[in-house]
Formats: C-alpha cells, structure tokens, sequence
C-alpha cells in the first residue's frame, strides 16, 4: 500500500488535499471557455481521472501517517483555512472521485442526448464545480468552509436539475423547489456554524471541539446543534425532509441523477456525521439522545414510509429516487446506534448504495437514451431489447433488495448484526419489512423488463438496440462491483471500519 | 471407490448441467446434459463412503461452509431427488424450452445440495437456489395466472429463506453454532423462526396454500418437478432439525385431514393431486413427529415412495393436459380407449398412493402407522386411518375414474408421447418392484436395522387394510350411483389463501386509498391554518399551484421547522 503514497512526485502528493479541490475549480473555468460539449466533456475527463489519482494517493498517505492536515496558503490554523483528512473522508473523497470518473465517462452519449449543443460546454462546467463543491465540504476542516462549498456545490446542482428542462420542463420546477429548500438548509447549517462560533471563538473544526470540551456545553452550543442538524439533514435528504429529492432525480438530466444518487446526500451525510463526532461529542448527553430519538427513529419510518411510496410510483426515475430516500434511512439507522459497529455498517451501506444507485441510475439512462422512456410501463420488453443494460439494471436492483450475492446482502448483513449487537429487535424487523418492500418495488422494474413483451411498431417488435459501450462499460463496472465486493467484501469493509474508528476512537 | 470425488456432493454436476443448459441452445445437448447429469450424480452417491461422511468444506469469509454430509438421513432423500431428476428427465424430453430445461436441472440440483447441506448457511444458499429457479418451471406456462401465482410463490419462498436466515443468524449469536442437526429446537426463538421457514416450505396448514395455487398452474413437466423436490426436502429439513417434536405430530395430522375434504370438491384434477400431496406430507410430518426409529423410517421410506407415485400421477395428468388441453374432471371422460397405457400407469399410480398391499404405498403407510400406533397416540391414528381413507376416495379414485372412465366426452386423441410413456413406466416399475421386494427399501431408511424387524405383510396388515379399500370405494360408488357425489363444478376453491388474495389485497388496496385521504387531509388542515393565519412565509415559499400533485415546498418549510423544534426539545431535554 506504500506504492499508493509514493506513486505521485512529492512536490503534487505534498499539495493534494489542495489540488484535489483547485484543479476542478480551474477546470470549470476552462470547461466553460471550450468551444462545444465534446472538448469541455474531455476537460472534465482528465479532471475526474486526476481526482480519482489524488485521492488514491491521499489514501496511502493518511494509511501512512494518520491524519493529514495542510494548511491554506501556508496560514497555521486555527487562524488559518485548514485541509483535513482522515479515514473517513478519504473514503469519501474516494468514492466522489471514482464514481465521478465513471459517471463522467458515461456522461458524452447520454449529455449529447439531452442538453441543446450550445450548452453542453457551460453544462460540464457546471457539473466541475458541483465536483469541487462536494469535495471541498468533504475535505475541509474548516466549519465555515464547509458552508461555502455546500453552497458552491448547491448552487452548481441547481442549475445541472434545471438543464432537464430540455426534455421536460418540469425539471425547471423541480430545481425551483430544491432551491429554496436548499437554501432554507443552508442558512440554518450557517446560523448553526455562527452559533458555535459564539460559542467558541473559532471556525476551525478541531479547535472548536477542544474548546466545547474544556468549556462544556450550554444553550448556544446545542442550539447550535440542532440548526446544523436540521440542516445538514435536509441536505441529506433526512426523512420528512427529503421530499425536494424526488422531483429533482426524476427531471434532472439522467447523467446528472446518475452523479448526485451516489454522491451529493453521501457527501452532506458525512458532513452530519463530521460534525455530530468531531465536532460534537457522541458522549455529550444530547447528542447520544439524538441519536436515539431523532436518528434511529427518523431512519427507521423513512425505510418503511419511503419504500411504501417507492412502490406506487409510476415513474422509474421517481421510484429510485424514493426507494434512496428509504436508504438514507439505512444509513441514518446505522447512524443511530451510536455504536462504532452500527456508523461503520452504515457507512459500508452509504458505500454500497453509491455502487448499486450508480448503476440503476445508469441503466435507466442507457433505456432513455435508446428508446426515451421514463415510465415503468414503458421499460417492458428490456430484457430483450437492451440485454445488456436490462442484465446490469438487474443485478444493481438485486443488490438494493439485499440479495446474497450482491453487496446490498453484506451491508443489511452489517446492519442487522450492529442491531442485534444493542439489542434492536424491532431495528431488525424494520430492516426486514423494509426488505420486502424493496422487493416489491424492483419487483415492479424487473418483471416489467423481463416479463412483458417488447412493443410493437407497425406490426413489429422492436428491434434489440445496444447502448453505446461508453454507456455499457461504466454501467457494467459499477453494476460488477455489486456482485466483486460481496466476494472481497473485506476492502471496503475495512474503510468502513477504519471510518468509524477514525471519529470514535477506535472504541 | 474414488477418494478424489468424497468432497464433490452429487448435487455438483446436476447443478453445473443446469447452468450448461442454459447456455445451449441445441435442444438435443440439453436433453443429453438432463440425463447424463442424474448419471453422473448417482455415481457419486455410489462412490461416496459408507458410514457417515463429511466432505465439501468451503472456507468462505469465515464461514465454514459444509456441502456433502452423506449418513443415513441424507442417502435415501439424496437416491430419491437423483432418481426422480432422471425421470423427470426422461419425460420432459420432448419439450424445446431452454428455460424450463435450465431451471428445472438447477432446481433438482439446488434441491440435492440442500440435502446434502451440512450448515445453515449452506442449507440457505441452497434453499433459496430451490426456490428462485423453480418458479421459472411455474412462469415457464406463459400466461397471466402462472404469472401471477408465479410471484405469489417466489414471495413466500422468498420469505421463507428469509426466515431461515434470521433464525440461522439468531441462532448463531446465541450459541454461536451454524450446525444443522437435531440440535435445533423449536424452544428458542431462532429455532422457532426455523421451524416456520421449514413449514412454509412443507405446506403446514395456513402456510399451504403457496402449493395448490402454484402446482396447478405450471408447466406439464413443470408440476411433475415440482411436486418431487420442495416439500419434501423441507419434510428432510424437519427430520433433521425437529425429530421428535410433539406439536409436528398434531400440525401433520391436520395436514393429512383436511385436504381432504377440498379434494373431493376440487374439478382441476391437478390441483386434486396438490391437495393430495398436502394430505401425503402429513403422513410424513406425523412421523417425524413421533421420532422414533421406526418412525423417522417411515417418513423417509414414505417420502422415497411418495416422490415416485406422485410424480407419476402428475404425468399421467400431465399427459392427459397435452393431449386433450384441459384436466377439468368436468371436461374429461371415456379416455381410456384412447390413452389406455396412460391409464394403466395412472392406476398403478393411484394403487401405490392409496396403500393396495403389493404396491409402494403399503409398505411405507405401514411403518408410520405402526409406529403412531406403537407410541400410543390413537386419536392420531384414527385420523390417519380416516385420512388413507380420503386418498383412496380422491386420488385413487377420482382421478382415475374422471380421466380415463366416468362417461364418455368423445375425447379421441393419440396416446401420450414414448418418452412420456417410458418414464411413467418406470416410475411404475419402481412402484411394483418396491411394494413386492420390501427389503430394498428398508435397507436404505435411516434406521435400517429397526426397519429389517418389520414386517409388512401380515394378515391382520392386509385384511384391515383391504377393508379400508374396499370400504372407501364402495362409499364412493354407491355416491356415484345416487347422484350425491359433489358434482365436478368450474370455479376457483377459496380456501385459506382467500387471507391473501382478498382479504389483504382489499386490505392493501383500503390502506391505500385512506392513506391518500389522509395525506389530503393533512394538507387540507395545513392549508387551513395557512389561509387562517395568513402568513407571507407561506406565501413566498410555495410554488403557487405549480406542483399541486407534488407536496408544496411551504409544507417542507414548517416540517424543517418542527423537526428543528424537536431537536431543540431533545437537546433541552437531555440531562
């Protein structure tokens, strides 16, 4: 794993947490200065693949030392902006940068479709900094930092959901209605930062902790608390929250859905967590009671509520979104256990949802492309028409049930074990029922895609028509990755881990 | 004696046929790799230790997985599942589908390593593998109710896997113990949830109704493969784990009465004999219930019988359905002119299931009733008795009678295929041959050495039994000749699965639409208090009318805000 450090020279591995975040910001300029969609699109394929090495290496560098911390323009925190990483957001900023790339590399076939030619340059400049954005709030190690890229990566999202218009126009409201939702969100994680600031004279993240430790908690503090809570949960798509995330992953463009599904509520996700254990204490009273009474519960109705309103959808898209809604509670149930097991079985399930959402995502895409269909309805006769999109589409819903064989099984494997472990039996029959639900649901897809018969054009059945490969072999990737990792399951098994043991303490 | 091939348990190479088939799309390799993978698989067995063997071990992420357990338990169900594999083989050799051909080998594979299974976890794979390519053998009948029942039966399948598995898992953090053996208990919670996922999948009362909704409706080999493996691998699932456990006595003597009475009233001969297959598992329950020796013999030595007559009364329909294109008893008659091999085969069927002396039946009723008798449990017997009675009445009888006598509905058509013919014929050879030369059978039960003290045939045996017979049929034709048999009506029989299909659909479909009301009414009151208080946050935060299915952002507004209430509260609240 030394190779991982070294394999950069020194003078680029010594500024990565920088640059990971400087170059796509760079790039977005220059994305935006291309003369058409083609030449930005290969602009922001070098960007995600020089992201994607960075953040490898910024893994075997925090393997060797432990914890990274760069500091802004040379500036000593905690005056200064300081660039933080450890275990858990390395796992982060490894998955953001991985399925970046494959998303990016899908994105040409899929973008050509979908966004007037003219736009195509200012659409990929947009989705850089959305890019930057997620990463900046991922490696940041400074609160108001955080907000600045939220915004930065809000903003961006923003226009990317409205670029659906193209197709439908119900993209332009959708995107109205998570920015103003968005924005309520932000604003209460801002009044939540500013309150700590009060609280504690500085914005640095390590540095607040250490001072609410020495001085313990009072009003401000927790209120505090439950601004950026609430906040950042609504960013994450938190139970009664959520509902801005439907509407905005069934218009937006189907790359950008493919992008935002398996990274944007992960990255606000591990914000929350950030600031509940680094921040905040998992010993502090409340919370331990959060944890309990607002975490463990609000996930728990989201996986049931979420999944009943999964399987009435009509629309494919809208289906997935809800059904990311219920698993956002998964994680938020591992969340709540406030034990080292349970965050770390809901960060593998966090991982593992990416895996699984990205190729959904993708496949529906591949069918929109071909034959522009949205409905469920309307997927029937996949399974012989796009074969190979249809088999991917399969194994990514097999995984989201929780099938053996697939990583969906080892995540909820994870799940029960961490609740059985504090004795949740009625966590356990949740996860259950939620199950079978989810079944239900992509019970629904499937047997669309398998069981009914293509349609018919003037007599005729439609012909078999392939997606273009750029398509089919990010799609195959992550769709295989479902069913390698329940096989190697120990990689991602240990970053989970490591994640957890990162902001608990190795407790 | 091959040492290399002790760790490959037989169900390997039918499995690996499967996955072959699948692959192939020359009918005629398929139909070769379907029959030389039984072959293959009973030359394991043969080659396989004597004396108990553990082979197969697979260290897979910890778990230690054990796939050839080869004793006394597993070496009949194993012999049963390759034997019925082959002849199932053979009668599905004149079908050209790559699916049905692929599903069932991997179902009869899937069926065999579950036998085999050693563990839990192994149990689990294979369970599920029964489940997820059998219902193919069911959608494999191409229209909409196979499709529908289809789904119904993956789901409980599904569910019972489910089950299985949490009950493993429980299990396994209590003791820490993965064993599938007689350790299971039906005391503890995780054994408890076992039990239930071993019921499911044999039919118990109220979990049954999976098998006459689906049976009837799969393909014509389909339900012949169906009816050989699922039930009656969870019947060996409950031989190993519950031998022994009281409460299995009464739920299996429930099992064999009940399904008597829909039987009678049933037109669909195939779901007669699904109903029948019901009635013929209790027998087998009952056995393991009791737990003795000679009783756990006759489960097995009635399961090994019991897979091969029902499988050849199940062609025998089967043959009926391609021929005439329908098995209501309403719609056929007289066709023993026509189909008079069939015939014979469907009555040597229907002798061994209602116990004649001579045929396979007899000398396997005997060894449970014998050994209810012998425990002392009399009012189980009398139903057990009243029960043979009710096989005879509805499967040893009507069956025949419907298809091949009763009058005459001018059905001429050409008899069934020689494939067909040659596999009902040897599953009728085995009938015949078992049912005579007794000893082969009571070599290879579990407990051979409390079997070879039994006799089968003594006069008492025969002559009770002879007046059950004839007793039953009388009753049946003197109803028959007075016009006061249930007359063979169209329709669908209700029963308990009426639960499911109306009752919860009715349920869901009410949840439903009170759950929309009730969203409208939230949104009603909000809008209330909106227009009420007449705040212009509202007003700036919701997008005016434009998404009126979508729930206005305003709404999301207060949600924010009493969510943000609440953490407040749990953060003043907190000590």
């Amino acid at each position: 794993m030394q190779f991982l450090a070294d394999f950069l020279p020194a003078g680029i591995a010594m500024h990565a947490p920088a640059l990971i975040v400087v170059i796509p910001l760079i790039t977005a300029a220059l994305a935006a200065l291309m003369p058409n969609g083609r030449v930005a699109w290969i602009v922001a394929l070098i960007t995600a693949a020089a992201v994607a090495l960075l953040s490898l290496n910024l893994l075997g560098q925090v393997m060797n030392e432990g914890v990274i911390s760069y500091h802004m323009g040379g500036w000593a925190p905690p005056l200064g902006i300081e660039y933080r990483v450890d275990m858990l957001n390395v796992a982060l900023l490894l998955l953001v940068g991985f399925v970046g790339l494959l998303c990016v590399f899908y994105a040409l076939p899929s973008v050509a479709d979908e966004i007037a030619e003219n736009k195509q340059a200012l659409f990929y400049s947009a989705f850089l900094v959305c890019f930057a954005g997620l990463l900046g709030v991922t490696i940041t190690g400074d609160a108001f930092n955080v907000f600045v890229f939220l915004e930065i990566s809000s903003i961006s999202t923003y226009v990317l959901i409205a670029m659906g218009a193209g197709k439908d126009r119900r993209a332009l409201t959708a995107s109205y209605n998570y920015l103003i939702l968005g924005t309520i969100g932000a604003t209460f994680f801002v009044i939540g930062v500013g309150f700590l600031y009060m609280a504690t004279g500085t914005l640095n993240m390590a540095d607040m902790a250490a001072i609410l430790e020495a001085n313990g908690h009072n009003r401000v503090s927790q209120a505090a608390f439950a601004f950026i809570v609430v906040g950042l949960g609504l960013k994450a798509a938190m139970f009664p929250l959520h509902v801005w995330l439907p509407n905005a992953y069934a218009f937006a463009p189907n790359f950008v859905t493919a992008f935002l599904a398996s990274t944007a509520t992960k990255v606000a996700f591990y914000a929350l967590i950030r600031f509940l254990f680094s921040v905040f204490h998992p010993d502090v009273s409340f919370v331990e009671m959060s944890f309990v009474w607002l975490f463990a519960v609000v996930g728990t109705i989201a996986m049931v509520v979420a999944s009943l309103q999964a399987v009435f959808q009509t629309d494919a898209r809208r289906l997935l979104a809800y059904s990311s809604v219920a698993q956002v509670g998964y994680m938020m149930l591992g969340l709540g256990m406030g034990t080292a097991s349970g965050l770390s079985a809901g960060l593998l399930h966090l991982m593992n949802h990416a895996l699984m959402k990205g190729a959904l995502f993708m496949a529906l895409g591949a069918f929109a492309l071909n034959f522009g269909v949205r409905r469920i309805k309307d997927l029937a006769g996949m399974g012989k028409t796009m074969p190979a999109s249809a088999m991917a589409f399969t194994i990514a819903g097999l995984s989201l049930v929780g099938v053996p064989l697939t990583v969906g099984f080892t995540s909820k494997w994870y799940l029960v074990t961490a609740a059985l472990e504090r004795g949740w039996w009625w966590a356990v029959a949740a996860l259950m029922l939620s199950s079978l639900l989810a079944l239900a649901y992509v019970a629904r897809l499937l047997s669309a895609i398998w069981m009914d018969s293509p349609p018919t054009h003037h007599g005729e059945l439609t012909q078999r028509r392939l997606a273009p490969w750029m398509v089919l072999v990010p799609m195959s990737i992550l769709a295989l990755a479902n069913i390698y990792f329940f096989f190697h399951a120990d990689p991602l098994v240990w970053l989970a881990r490591s994640a957890a043991e990162a902001v608990m303490g190795g407790s | 004696m091959i040492e290399a091939l002790y760790d490959v348990s037989p169900a390997w190479p039918v499995i690996i046929a499967g996955l072959l088939a699948a692959a192939f799309p020359m009918h005629y390799v398929r139909k070769g790799l379907a029959l030389i993978a039984p072959v293959l698989a009973v030359f394991l067995w043969f080659n396989a230790p004597s004396g108990d063997h553990l082979g197969g071990i697979i260290e897979l992420g910890g778990f230690t997985l054990e796939t050839f357990r080869f004793d006394g338990l597993s070496r009949i169900w194993g012999l049963i599942f390759i034997i019925a594999a082959f002849i199932n083989a053979l009668y599905g050799l004149h079908e050209k589908d790559r699916l049905a051909d692929a599903s069932g080998l991997i179902y009869a594979g899937a069926g065999l390593g579950a036998v085999f299974a050693g563990d839990l976890l192994s149990l689990f794979f294979f369970w599920e593998l029964t489940a997820i390519s059998s219902v193919f053998l069911i959608w494999g009948a191409r229209n909409n109710a196979a499709y529908k029942a289809g789904l119904r039966y993956l789901a409980i399948h599904v569910l019972s896997g489910v089950l299985l598995l949490t009950g493993a898992v429980i299990r396994a953090s209590e003791t820490g113990s993965w064993a599938f053996d007689e350790t299971l208990s039906i005391e503890t919670l995780g054994g408890f949830l076992i039990f239930i996922a071993f019921g499911i999948k044999c039919a118990f009362p109220f979990l049954h109704n999976w098998l006459q909704d689906a049976y009837p409706k799969a393909t014509i080999t389909g339900a012949v493969v169906l009816s050989a493996f699922t039930t009656k691998l969870a019947v060996y699932a409950l031989a190993r784990g519950y031998a022994g456990t009281e409460q299995l006595i009464w739920i299996g003597a429930v099992m064999t009465a009940f399904p008597v009475f829909f039987a009678v009233v049933e037109n669909d001969l195939r779901k007669v004999l699904s109903y029948s297959l019901n009635n013929q598992l209790g027998f087998m329950v009952v056995g393991i219930g009791v737990g003795t020796e000679l009783a756990i013999n006759g489960a097995a030595a009635h399961a090994f019988v019991h897979i091969i007559y029902k499988a050849l009364l199940f062609m025998s329909m089967g043959a009926v359905l391609l021929r005439v294109g329908t098995v209501k008893a309403s719609e056929l008659g007289g066709l023993f002119k026509s189909m008079p091999a069939t015939t014979i085969f469907c009555l040597i069927g229907a002798a061994s299931i209602s116990a004649f002396p001579l045929f396979s039946g007899f000398v396997a009723k005997a060894l449970t009733l014998a050994a209810v008798a012998q425990e002392g449990h009399w009012v189980v017997w009398l139903v057990l008795v009243f029960a043979s009675a009710g096989v005879l009445e509805h499967s040893g009888i009507k069956i025949p009678y419907f298809a091949f006598f009763s009058h005459d509905r001018g059905h001429r058509v050409r008899e069934a295929p020689v494939n067909m013919l040659m596999a009902m014929g040897i599953a009728s050879l085995i009938c015949i041959y078992v049912g005579i030369n007794y000893g082969v059978l009571y070599e290879l039960v579990p407990f051979p050495e409390a079997a070879l003290h039994y006799e089968p045939y003594t006069f008492d045996h025969i002559v009770g039994q002879m007046q059950l017979l004839l007793g039953a049929m009388f009753a049946f034709a003197f109803l028959v000749r007075m016009k006061w048999y249930p007359d063979e009506k169209r329709g669908v029989n209700l029963d308990t699965d009426w639960v499911y299909r109306r009752f919860l659909a009715n349920t869901l479909n009410w949840g439903h639409a009170m759950f929309g009301r009730l969203w409208a009414s939230i949104t009603n009151l909000v809008s209330g208090v909106r227009s009420r208080t007449g705040g212009k946050l509202f007003e700036v935060f919701s997008p005016i009318g434009a998404l009126s299915r979508d729930i206005p952002s305003g709404l999301l507004a207060i949600w924010t805000s009493a969510l943000l209430a609440i953490v407040l509260l749990i953060a003043y609240l907190s000590p």
